[in-house]
């Protein structure tokens, strides 16, 4: 256990700027990570990664790397978790199943912290489902988690949309979706849907989110009037 | 006053007991794996339980300051049915997990053979682990249940040092005290403990090892009753020291001799004003 003291309230690994483990290399992820941490932990982490590189595979129920996901928050404290998580993911080379795997038996952390790694280890739109998942969840730090560079790259339109909203109506920062001015460019349906909900705040006498002005600028559309488009059918 | 229920079964509660909870004092909670009221018929609805418990549960917790934690185990109402046993194998890959603080709730429920196999799997599986052990005493039969248990526990790889026995009441109380085990008691509206009763037995057997909780779940049940029993402590001629050792300092010193408690409550980073629990983007 780390601390006794009850009620601080800390942000869940990323800085401000929404950098995330997913944006950096790993070799500069372990740079930061060995720079931080304590040398208990800096031992833990070291043998970790060596044990993961040399047995990548799994060894009886459950493999050795497996185990060290699972440990990292009360090895590394909640603040580094994420990082180790990633290095230890990536030490291992977890390929599109492995990840399946270690996501669908996971934590909400171990979950986050695959979403973080994908990245780093899977080249192709195989593990999109994961992405997927974590969108349908409610848990603002997978969802937040879910739209890193590779959502960026493969997620398809009208899911990564849906994704944009689902972040104004959960008051996830828009500066969480990775690449957002490349794919928000001269996004008229983006704008369309923007414009509605905000229709539908401001009907509902509630204010606009700050964020939703934003990325309606990024699109550089005009919206059409409230209404007048086709709606897409219904998400429910 | 600074709260840690050390048993309670959010799950079944809503955002409102949350609230009320923080703001009666509630910083920190362990929420043990137990029966849902509707019998399961397959480990499928376990892990989707469990699961839940290390994922969505934390992260309600977090929106309004309280810091989860969980007990992971197969019951012993459900130890009985054999459809649900099989869930045994899968408990070691969760008793793994950070913020998994104990094996429990386990211990009798009608004492039958199926419940002795299912109770010393989950000591052995708690003394592999290096986590402590929740043990539910029963409702019926409660002194026999006791000193069943406690016998079980005995020829177990687990030192007593390292259990808890919970729902105590006047009658099994003093024979859990002299085993050396941790003391759990529940404050019902109705059932188990009241607070006055509480009271009285803090002042017969002293605070030491003794841990008050809730028990609240989807039956009638009260999330602010660990508040109640502070208050009333204060009333009676206790002392701050004494409240805070019972609420906060003995839970924290029982869930961590597992190493995993995580006080410091992560926030959920993304959310404004909790709205992704009061109204979902989907």
């Amino acid at each position: 256990m780390t601390q006794h003291d009850a009620g601080h309230v800390t942000p869940a690994g990323h800085d401000p700027q929404g950098t995330t483990p997913a944006h950096v290399p790993p070799t500069g992820l372990r740079a930061a990570l060995t720079a931080e941490l304590d040398g208990a932990a800096r031992a833990w982490l070291d043998q970790a990664l060596d044990e993961a590189a040399a047995h990548p595979g799994t060894h009886g129920p459950i493999s050795v790397w497996e185990l060290r996901l699972a440990e990292a928050g009360r090895r590394c404290g909640p603040a580094h978790a994420d990082a180790a998580r990633v290095l230890v993911l990536h030490a291992a080379r977890a390929d599109t199943d492995a990840l399946r795997r270690v996501y669908s038996q996971g934590t909400a952390d171990e979950r986050r912290a695959v979403l973080y790694a994908l990245p780093h280890l899977v080249p192709g739109p195989d593990a999109l489902p994961l992405v997927e998942d974590a969108l349908r969840t409610n848990d603002t730090r997978l969802v937040a988690a879910a739209l890193g560079p590779y959502a960026a790259r493969h997620l398809d339109t009208h899911q990564w949309r849906h994704a944009v909203l689902k972040c104004l109506f959960t008051g996830v920062p828009v500066d969480r979706v990775a690449d957002l001015d490349r794919r928000a460019r001269g996004d008229a349906e983006l704008s369309r849907m923007l414009a509605d909900y905000a229709a539908e705040r401001t009907a509902a006498g509630r204010t606009v989110p700050e964020d939703l002005h934003r990325v309606l600028a990024l699109t550089g559309t005009e919206p059409p009037a409230p209404g007048t488009a086709d709606p897409h059918g219904k998400e429910s | 006053m600074r709260i840690f229920d050390p048993h309670i079964h959010m799950t079944s509660r809503t955002t409102d007991d949350y609230e009320a909870m923080h703001a009666a004092g509630v910083r920190a909670v362990v929420e043990p794996s137990f029966w849902l009221g509707q019998p399961r018929t397959s480990p499928d609805s376990f892990r989707d339980y469990f699961d839940a418990l290390l994922g969505w549960e934390p992260f309600r917790a977090a929106q309004y300051g309280i810091a989860h934690h969980c007990t992971i185990a197969l019951n012993p109402k459900e130890a009985n049915d054999p459809r649900c046993l099989p869930v045994l194998d899968e408990l070691p890959r969760y008793l793994v997990k950070d913020r998994v603080v104990a094996v429990g709730e386990i211990g009798y429920d009608s004492m039958t053979p199926a419940e002795d196999t299912a109770l010393a799997t989950q000591l052995q599986l708690a003394a592999d682990h290096g986590l402590p052990a929740l043990v539910h005493t029963p409702h019926r039969d409660k002194l026999t249940g006791l000193r069943r248990t406690l016998d079980v526990v005995r020829e177990s790889a687990l030192p007593l040092d390292r259990v808890l026995v919970d729902h105590l009441n006047e009658t099994t109380v003093e024979e859990a005290k002299d085993s050396g085990a941790w003391l759990g008691f529940s404050v019902y509206p109705d059932t188990k403990m009241d607070e006055v009763r509480m009271v009285a037995l803090l002042r017969e057997y002293g605070p030491e090892r003794v841990l008050v909780n809730s028990a609240a779940d989807w039956g009638r049940s009260d999330p602010l009753k660990t508040r109640k029993v502070g208050d009333l402590m204060l009333a009676e001629g206790f002392g701050e020291d004494d409240v805070d050792r019972v609420l906060w300092r003995n839970p924290v010193a029982f869930y961590g001799l597992s190493g995993r408690l995580e006080l410091d409550v992560t926030s959920a980073d993304a959310t404004h004003e909790g709205n992704s629990i009061l109204r979902g983007g989907a």
